[in-house]
């Protein structure tokens, strides 16, 4: 199969990655690489924490400069595509122009849930997705005196964490009964839920709201399920995301909670791959279940995976998820997914805020959560790649270390 | 600005000018330097930004600590000079810093 010319919608973290293991390894026709928001691409993760900060500055949220677009020949378009021509291969562009490829890889993301209440739509209620998103949302972070973040996820307590260290006062609603359940075990959930509490933050879990109040257009608090009504100058919420499948369901492509790829990232046209936040593929770490998710790692490996195929390398996606947050002075680094899990080894101690949870299903270790301790981390990554698997028995030991163990059974 | 030198596994080197208060992760990022993934893009997560100080510069960098120190056990084909570039941050003293990237960063 000769590509002259591979198409990629969507500019973020897995379409930038795409163009640039495209180049890496070789390939010399031509890349398009398709985004609809302004600028050079950029990483998202500092969004809701280090940029909101002020510790990094937007230069450094940029995967690279412009002239590397330029010298690596990756075309950069600021634009949107509104349909894909699957007869003709070709997208077309908003501004009317035809784009032919030979293929295509749909990147396109995701975007926020938005927040189902009357109100939301009021000045100073915020979703946090762009970088526009964090530069309108920054100033008045410095100066909201009161903070209401709804959902408990990553990224409504990694904001929650930010705003308390801002001097804001800081409450959360959570419809959950415990923080970042969807993610992980009830013992790093524990681990955070005291963190928040030791920095101000009013956690507030089985409860969500009924609307939002304001004034001359403006926020000026929320109203509780239980009929509560909180002070608040700025709502962020951070509810879950939707795949953004539009331009891939008018196309006639499969979706089933994203676009619907088999092991190899192909979508139903094998013209087509979908990857990153977008792509419901067959895990492996998952039963093989169709699953999407929205991580760095994800996006990155899915870009190399479809990258290698297309320079004639196929190989099944398999690689192991894995996950970070910061919040305030903790860095909890997830390997694998917990999902299912039916027992926990719990190692370090919670009074430190250094821990880590091994999460296993039946006899099989399936996850590994780690606060402060990256070492784990990195040891469980290898772990959880390649046998010989740890055993519940083994690690409930005392005096049991996983790096140690690591290191030991090293092939 | 701080011209670094960082020279690949295959013996290639490359010079290049860092801003100070950038990480050397990024300014090697910038300038297209092969042998550096940084998937996390700089949040000491990963371990892959990893390289090999020149033992005249080590003495010169803070030593590494927490995350760092910690991330480093599992670089691959650790070494005593080894450091992950995201956290060495550029500063005027660093100018004709020499680093040697590893065979892989996996």
């Amino acid at each position: 199969m000769s590509l002259a010319s591979v198409v990629i919608v969507g500019a973020g973290q897995a379409g930038f990655q795409v163009a640039t293991s495209l180049r890496q390894a070789g390939y010399g026709g031509r890349i398009s690489l398709i985004g609809d928001e302004p600028g050079l691409p950029y990483q998202r993760p500092p969004l809701s924490k280090a940029y909101l900060l002020g510790k990094i500055g937007a230069t450094n949220l940029l995967f690279r400069p412009e002239n590397f677009y330029t010298e690596q020949r990756i075309e950069l378009r600021h634009d949107r595509v509104t349909a894909i021509d699957r007869q003709n291969r070709r997208v077309l562009l908003e501004g009317g122009e035809a784009l032919a490829y030979d293929h295509l890889v749909l990147a396109t993301g995701a975007h926020n849930r938005p927040l189902p209440v009357p109100g939301a739509e009021l000045e100073g209620v915020f979703g946090i997705k762009t970088k526009i998103d964090a530069d309108t949302l920054a100033p008045l972070a410095k100066q909201a005196r009161n903070v209401v973040v709804v959902g408990a996820g990553f990224i409504g307590l990694e904001f929650a964490a930010v705003a308390v260290s801002l001097g804001s006062a800081v409450h959360v609603l959570e419809l959950g009964d415990r923080p970042m359940a969807r993610a992980v075990s009830r013992e790093m959930s524990e681990l955070f839920s005291q963190a928040h509490h030791r920095w101000g933050v009013h956690l507030d879990f089985r409860q969500g709201l009924t609307r939002v109040i304001g004034e001359n257009g403006r926020v000026t608090g929320v109203e509780t399920s239980d009929g509560r009504i909180l002070d608040a100058d700025l709502v962020v919420f951070g509810i879950g995301v939707i795949p953004n499948t539009q331009l891939a369901s008018e196309a006639g492509l499969d979706i089933a909670n994203g676009i619907k790829v088999d092991a190899n990232l192909l979508t139903s046209d094998l013209h087509i791959s979908a990857i990153g936040d977008v792509a419901c593929f067959p895990c492996l770490q998952n039963d093989e279940q169709p699953t999407r998710l929205e991580s760095v790692q994800n996006a990155v490996d899915q870009g190399r995976t479809v990258a290698a195929r297309l320079m004639g390398k196929p190989a099944p996606y398999g690689a192991l998820p894995w996950f970070w947050t910061d919040q305030g002075d903790m860095k909890l680094q997830i390997a694998g997914l917990s999902n299912g899990y039916d027992s926990t080894v719990v190692i370090g101690s919670p009074d430190s805020a250094q821990l880590s949870v091994l999460c296993f299903r039946g006899d099989q270790l399936i996850a590994v959560e780690s606060c402060n301790r990256p070492g784990d981390h990195l040891a469980a990554r290898k772990i959880l790649s390649r046998p010989p698997q740890l055993s519940p028995t083994e690690a409930a030991a005392a005096g049991f270390d996983l790096k140690a163990w690591e290191a030991a059974n090293r092939d | 600005m701080p011209t670094l030198t960082l020279i690949e596994h295959n013996g290639t080197a490359h010079q290049v000018t860092g801003e100070i208060g950038q990480s050397v992760m990024q300014a090697a990022m910038f300038a297209s330097v092969p042998g550096i993934q940084a998937d996390c893009g700089g949040a000491c997560s990963c371990a892959t930004c990893h390289a090999y100080v020149d033992d005249q510069w080590l003495a010169r960098l803070p030593a590494a600590e927490g995350t760092e120190a910690d991330m480093l056990e599992y670089a691959v084909e650790r070494n005593d000079n080894s450091r992950l570039t995201c956290q060495l941050i550029i500063s005027e003293a660093l100018d004709g810093m020499v680093l040697r990237l590893p065979a892989s960063q996996f």
